[in-house]
């Protein structure tokens, strides 16, 4: 029982937590009425999926992909995720920004950032 | 952000600037041989301007460091990347292949630091872009264009 | 190695440094922007008749970035489905720049027509890069691209409401892209490849595993958001509706166009249609939910009160006629789909040229101030109902040919009531299309309200041009429909698994 268990969950760990990330993200995206945590939502859920590409790059025992000159045993774990991730993080940079920005303009035309307010506001006008 | 930020900020900012541009000089000039690469040193090296701007204010970092200029660099950067790409078509070789260049010019391990020279325009250009987002931000989204 | 070889990677390369040449020129005088613009756009389009020319010829262009070998490699890969889709955005890209020269000096602050530009040519590159990639994970990338240019184009727009589309769109487009992200995750997982044709080889060996199936719906459903397709359409109307007129224009024609793509070239090159049939049995319930798109969309337009809002959820019911295709995923039904893909373009580029115009000059796009329109603007209101024409499924029109096609298609696949229901699609259409032009043509506004009577003249010829070139395109390529076929015929058989 405990080593089914452990089995399923423990040899598992990253991909269930990057599950629940995932879900925290998703959640926030939402159920959050202010504007700025769901953004973060949004960072959240992203991250989740970095996890998860990172997760799955990792070799047991594997060392990091640096090339070793001569004759040193190399295991290597796999980098072609860590470098599909780097571009990935900077697509979340640059929608944070763009999302933070739009935000602000937000912000400024209406004087709030909850999505509650926001829509009462847009109806008045 | 003014001014009144603590002494000990800004003398550990003065001190601190310096060494995390160097490191990022060589976390840029590194990507072609370990780990490292144009956008991990290009991101570091806009941190310390977010760190002088946390420190002396925007308007102080802003003499220094124009948003033009931060234009002028991101397209140069982005001009230094394609422009080797499209370099590499001149001599018959497919876009992005070092290669072909090195064996027209004959050079040994030419195709090293043209990768470099590929970083050091990609790390120019997200230094820009990184540093002219917080100062957008910062400015709270005004006036720039 | 001449110049035609490189074709492929200068189709986006040399257009993102134009992008760069146009910021910095802006910055010297801002009126060299739109001659670049323009200049760019048309070498994009007579490169992807070149291509397409070649790969009508010798079959499937292929390009290697750096020459790495393709599992390895980026690819580039232009095949005759691709080389099809990529002719028709450019067509239409080229078609709203011309047209976006009068409607950015009326709708964008000057000192915002440089970034503009930039986010024009950016947006345009994104998604030529998303039609001709070879590599999935290249696909995400340029889907990014494309999208936060979008972004910042909806917002640009400068008025409050356009903040809150944009923002929406881009809370749902990130998911949407985190999605495909996570199913890529998986084909990698499963296969340990991101290059297409490697990833249609290797996956039949694990159809059966839940990571495939995994990232069958995760790669589905991010797409469908992008393309907007029935009950993920919610970011549609608002960003269709709010952002300012050309870039409705691109984002309406172009953009839904390569999304749809993406998900086809998914569906059907990636997988295929053994896995959509047998092992994953999703075809019935994508055909059903197409069905309702297209019914509940056209009744969403009709009532509606702003034209642009009118056409954006008209977008929504044509989405449902290509997603029909991929329902019913036989020779014939993906044919008509393909045509759609062309006629859809062309008719609805038209339609949100004509409403632009009507803004440009009117300054508002509400039915209801309308009235007596086709007296001060008779070109752009026959260009409306050409393509209204078209968009309902009138012969001789592209939209009569292609809706001809799926319902072919789903008769000789046995669905008779959902080839019934398309044609009750049509009949709505004609609803909302009716609602224009009775209200521009039929309804004089000197009887019942004298006091608010049209005065606008009609729009600049830069404007005029594309909008009649689109409608008569709707005309004649209906007309000569055998010409088009001879192209659509290959791009569907390729889809299907043939030569």
């Amino acid at each position: 029982m405990i080593e089914a268990l452990y089995e399923v969950f423990l040899s598992r760990y990253n991909y269930w937590m990057a599950i629940i990330l995932m879900l925290i993200g998703l959640y926030a995206l939402i159920a959050k009425q202010n504007l700025v945590k769901k953004l973060i939502g949004l960072n959240i859920f992203q991250t989740a999926i970095f996890l998860f590409y990172i997760s799955f790059a990792e070799v047991r025992g594997g060392a990091a992909p640096i090339y070793l000159p001569e004759g040193v045993d190399a295991l290597y774990v796999n980098p072609l995720p860590h470098v599909l991730i780097l571009t990935a993080i900077v697509v979340g940079v640059s929608v944070t920004a763009v999302g933070l920005s739009l935000i602000v303009r937000i912000h400024e035309e209406y004087g709030v950032i909850d999505e509650g307010e926001l829509l009462q506001e847009m109806r008045r006008r | 952000m003014t001014e009144t930020e603590s002494v000990v900020i800004r003398t550990v900012a003065r001190i601190a600037v310096p060494f995390i541009q160097v490191f990022a000089l060589y976390v840029i000039v590194h990507g072609a041989l370990g780990a490292g690469g144009g956008f991990q040193g290009g991101v570091v090296f806009a941190a310390s301007f977010i760190l002088m701007i946390i420190a002396f204010g925007l308007p102080c970092v802003r003499q220094r460091v124009s948003t033009r200029w931060l234009m002028i660099c991101s397209v140069l950067g982005i001009t230094i990347y394609a422009g080797i790409g499209l370099l590499c078509l001149l001599p018959a070789g497919n876009y992005l292949e070092y290669g072909a260049i090195e064996a027209a010019l004959g050079i040994p391990h030419l195709h090293g630091y043209l990768i470099d020279a590929v970083e050091v325009g990609i790390g120019i250009t997200v230094m820009a872009v990184m540093t002219s987002i917080i100062y957008d931000m910062a400015d709270k989204g005004g006036e720039s264009s | 190695m001449t110049v035609i070889d490189h074709l492929p990677v200068l189709l986006i390369a040399i257009p993102i440094l134009a992008s760069l040449l146009i910021l910095l020129v802006g910055w010297h005088d801002r009126r060299f922007c739109y001659p670049i613009s323009l200049i760019t756009v048309l070498s994009q389009f007579g490169a992807a008749i070149i291509i397409f020319l070649q790969v009508m010829r010798e079959g499937t262009v292929a390009y290697h970035l750096g020459s790495w070998a393709p599992p390895f490699g980026i690819e580039l890969l232009i095949d005759s489905f691709n080389g099809f889709i990529l002719m028709v955005i450019l067509l239409l890209s080229a078609a709203t720049v011309i047209y976006a020269r009068r409607s950015v000096e009326s709708e964008i602050e000057p000192e915002k027509t440089v970034p503009f530009y930039v986010l024009f040519q950016l947006l345009v590159t994104g998604l030529v890069g998303m039609t001709i990639t070879g590599d999935i994970f290249n696909l995400y990338v340029f889907l990014e691209i494309s999208s936060i240019a979008a972004y910042a184009l909806i917002a640009s727009a400068q008025k409050p409401r356009a903040y809150v589309a944009s923002f929406n769109y881009l809370i749902l487009g990130s998911i949407a892209g985190g999605f495909a992200l996570i199913g890529i995750g998986n084909l990698y997982v499963a296969t340990g490849t991101l290059n297409m044709l490697d990833l249609a080889r290797l996956l039949p060996a694990s159809y059966e595993l839940a990571t495939v199936h995994a990232a069958f719906l995760f790669l589905v459903i991010g797409f469908s958001i992008k393309a907007a397709f029935f009950p993920l359409h919610l970011w549609l109307p608002d960003a269709y509706a709010e952002s300012p007129s050309a870039v409705t224009v691109l984002i309406s024609t172009v953009m839904s166009k390569v999304s749809v793509y993406a998900l086809l070239r998914i569906v059907f090159s990636i997988f295929t249609t053994a896995y959509i049939f047998t092992s994953f049995p999703v075809n019935d319930l994508i055909l059903f939910i197409a069905t309702v798109a297209i019914i509940a969309g056209a009744i969403l337009a009709i009532a509606q009160d702003n034209l642009k809002r009118l056409l954006a959820y008209s977008s929504v019911s044509q989405i449902g006629y290509i997603m029909f295709a991929l329902g019913v995923s036989n020779q014939v039904a993906l044919e008509g789909g393909i045509l759609h893909i062309l006629g859809h373009a062309l008719m609805k580029g038209c339609l949100f040229m004509v409403a632009g115009l009507i803004i440009y000059r009117m300054g508002t796009a509400s039915l209801k101030e309308l009235g007596g329109l086709s007296k001060a603007m008779p070109i752009s209101c026959a260009a409306f109902a050409l393509a209204g024409a078209s968009m309902i499924g009138i012969p001789p029109t592209i939209g009569f040919m292609s809706k001809y096609y799926l319902v072919l298609g789903a008769l000789e696949a046995d669905h008779w009531i959902y080839a019934g229901a398309l044609l009750i699609g049509s009949l709505l259409a004609v609803g909302y299309i009716w609602r224009f032009i009775e209200i521009a043509y039929f309804k004089d506004n000197d009887h019942d309200e004298g006091h608010r009577q049209v005065r606008a003249r009609e729009g600049p010829v830069s404007m005029l041009l594309p909008m009649v070139v689109l409608a008569l395109l709707c005309l004649f390529l209906g007309i000569f429909v055998e010409g088009v076929m001879e192209a659509v015929t290959p791009a569907a058989t390729l889809l299907l698994g043939g030569a």
